[in-house]
């Protein structure tokens, strides 16, 4: 009897443990610098609020999966997960997220940047916080242009920079005047063709859903793209995607690189960076139809809807996408290392303001409009994406025959040929038409 | 009469055998090396073969943000555990049906084969959702439960095919010696049968440690075997392929090592029923 009522006491006491103990929430990101140094700053978060955290850091299209099957079977393996621009209007409109519409004043929402705002908001309401924001632009070796005879101007157009590249290139030296990338994706070489397009005035459909890959807009984007890497690229490039043009920026083998203004913290950091001390900054080009072919993403953090710590999901949240921890971040690693693009007092502040790439990255971010990127109107929302589910599927398979078409197995007429068939044949199948 | 191979031939075939192995090894050698190397090292181009400034940096960092055991203890649980489990199951079907084949018993090894032919993405939203009903989603016993299923047919199969070289007269032998049926799988048939469960068990535990599609999508925290530990270094945005290789080289060291020790078990568990 006695063994009885202690052991009963002691489960008792096993089971409470638990209750008492501060909640743990999972997480779910990517492993990006700015992820993996938010990691080494979680103590901060769980010495203000007693929760704990568990990182799940996945390769990026395993987290996209993971996140879609649990999201989808209402899982709730997950409280908080890091999606992007594309997933989140998409996943909203499914009653997939927890609505971000109670953030506390002290939060102060409006000053997240208008442009990473709405593209992460559906309706007005935001679903989805901006863990760090990016557009494209151009990184240019100063030197490079220099030795060619040649001023960037800040806002360059494409004939320039075809100018500038095929200037630069010394392909006995291994320099290639400019290094785009090539590598099928739709977050790949269709992130950059998209952005270009828009530029060139191609859009991917018309108001009707009615693929425009047959325009004479897209066929200028891609012989423009085709000739000129063709004549200033580097060998190869239909594999290259964001890590391999870095890796050849870094090495020196690149006059300009459009992509990403995340990199630009990569090419100027004298650690990793052969050149760090030789790199400018431009936004991407235009063709003088008053848009620019750069893009809009966003690394966000989401609260899936099955989650049974939303309360404790929202703190961190708060936490994470905050003023104070830009301010945290700047104290131990230096402004330079801050997670860019998500707030618009980041970019008042004076100390920021003497980063390099401050104020082409801002000027980058504000001259992206998601909901009218391109001259022509179109249908959907998104810069370098169109925010339907059908897209990631249908992009990538157009970025396989771009790819092929880099890499010299068809022309660019084949190419736009068959991407424009094969969008409106899944574009039917979807019932878009 | 011994047939007499040429000097000449056999040193052709040793250094034919060599350069295929090296090649082959050849991807694994550069993981290993890239983990020594500093970021801006790994990705330099021409490429630094050996002489590098060597820096075991990499290995600080990766056992700094992860915690490798509890990855490495996973995995030798969920190889293990399947194996053995499938092991018991194999063991008795097999014996069947090397035994006492029926008239469809050939149907049957090939039926069972052709579950391996379907994607496995297929069947991942059935799992997920049963994984919920139950509870057991990132468990030990989903994991288990689902990579012994998965290579079950393998088990079977291989298990089938040396159950059939034993001679059957030998266990008519023993059962005429007034032995049970457990008597004769116990003290007969399994003695015999040591090597081939061996290296089925080998090549199991090699093909559940390596199972990269199941791991990564049904578990999070709980479970998450090694190759969750090497997702976790590959990045979309950001060079890290030196930290990459360091948690490659710490997740495939343990199973090398057993290879190697194992390797005339494994050869023939890979080799089965490839020359008759």
């Amino acid at each position: 009897m006695k063994l009885k009522s202690l052991l009963m006491g002691a489960t008792m006491l096993a089971c409470m443990g638990p209750a008492a103990l501060a909640e743990t929430i999972t997480i779910a990101t990517v492993n990006n610098g700015d992820m993996i140094r938010m990691q080494g700053l979680t103590d901060d978060f769980t010495a203000k609020t007693g929760i704990d955290v568990e990182w799940v850091t996945l390769e990026e299209n395993v987290l996209r999966q993971r996140v879609t099957t649990d999201i989808s079977t209402k899982g709730g393996q997950f409280d908080i997960m890091t999606i992007g621009m594309y997933e989140t209007p998409i996943w909203a409109k499914n009653d997939w997220l927890v609505a971000l519409n109670d953030l506390p004043d002290s939060y102060d929402v409006n000053d997240i940047l208008p442009a990473m705002r709405g593209g992460l908001s559906v309706d007005g309401t935001l679903y989805a916080a901006p863990f760090y924001g990016e557009s494209s632009m151009i990184m240019y070796r100063t030197d490079l242009m220099e030795k060619a005879g040649l001023t960037m101007p800040d806002a360059p157009t494409w004939d320039f920079v075809a100018d500038a590249a095929r200037k630069m290139t010394d392909k006995g030296n291994e320099i290639y005047g400019v290094c785009l990338r090539g590598k099928a994706g739709w977050g790949e070489n269709m992130a950059f063709l998209t952005a270009m397009s828009n530029s060139f005035g191609a859009r991917w459909f018309d108001m009707d859903w009615n693929a425009q890959f047959d325009s004479d807009a897209w066929k200028k984007t891609l012989t423009f793209y085709l000739d000129l890497m063709n004549d200033a690229g580097p060998p190869g490039a239909a594999n290259n995607g964001f890590n391999e043009n870095l890796a050849l920026f870094q090495q020196g083998k690149c006059g300009m690189w459009i992509d990403a203004t995340v990199a630009a913290s990569f090419v100027t950091n004298p650690k990793d960076s052969t050149v760090a001390d030789k790199v400018g900054f431009a936004l991407a080009p235009d063709a003088g139809l008053g848009k620019r072919g750069n893009w809009l993403w966003a690394w966000a953090l989401a609260i899936p809807a099955g989650t049974q710590k939303e309360e404790s999901a929202k703190k961190f949240i708060e936490w994470a996408t905050s003023k104070d921890y830009l301010a945290l971040v700047a104290s131990k690693e230096g402004w330079a290392n801050v997670p860019p693009g998500s707030r618009t007092s980041l970019y008042e502040n004076p100390e920021y303001q003497k980063v390099p790439f401050a104020k082409m990255t801002l000027e980058s971010i504000n001259s992206a409009d998601p909901t009218n990127p391109t001259v022509d109107p179109v249908p959907y929302i998104g810069v370098q994406f169109v925010a339907i589910p059908e897209f990631a599927g249908i992009a990538t398979q157009v970025g396989q025959e771009f790819s092929a078409a880099l890499a010299g197995q068809q022309t660019a007429e084949q190419a736009l040929e068959k991407a424009q068939a094969l969008t409106n044949e899944e574009m039917e199948a979807a019932g878009y038409k | 009469m011994a047939r007499a191979v040429s000097t000449r031939k056999k040193t052709f075939y040793t250094i034919a055998a060599w350069a295929v192995g090296l090649i082959i090894f050849f991807p694994i050698l550069w993981i290993f090396l890239t983990s020594f190397k500093t970021e801006a090292e790994a990705i330099s181009d021409p490429p630094s073969f050996l002489f590098f400034d060597w820096t075991t940096e990499n290995y600080g960092v990766v056992q700094e943000r992860s915690n490798y055991v509890r990855f490495l203890w996973n995995s030798v649980i969920l190889s293990l555990g399947s194996t053995v489990i499938g092991l018991i199951v194999a063991v008795p079907a097999a014996w069947a049906m090397a035994f006492v084949p029926g008239k469809r018993t050939k149907d049957v090894l090939m039926w069972m084969l052709s579950t391996k032919m379907l994607p496995a993405v297929g069947v991942l939203y059935p799992i997920v959702l049963i994984a919920r009903y139950f509870g057991i989603y990132d468990s030990y016993l989903l994991l288990i439960t689902v990579l012994m299923l998965i290579n079950l047919p393998i088990i079977v199969w291989m298990l089938y095919t040396y159950f059939k070289e034993i001679p059957v007269d030998i266990l008519e032998a023993a059962r005429m010696d007034g032995a049970t049926l457990r008597d004769e799988i116990i003290h007969v048939l399994t003695p015999m049968a040591i090597p081939g469960i061996a290296s089925t068990l080998l090549l199991n535990v090699i093909l559940a440690w390596n199972e990269a599609f199941w791991t990564l999508n049904l578990t999070t925290v709980n479970a998450a075997p090694l190759t969750a530990f090497i997702a976790s270094y590959s990045s979309p945005e950001g060079l890290f392929y030196a930290k990459l290789s360091a948690a490659s080289t710490m997740a495939i060291a343990p199973i090398l090592i057993l290879g190697w020790f194992s390797q005339k078990q494994l050869v023939r568990g890979l080799t089965f029923g490839a020359v008759k």
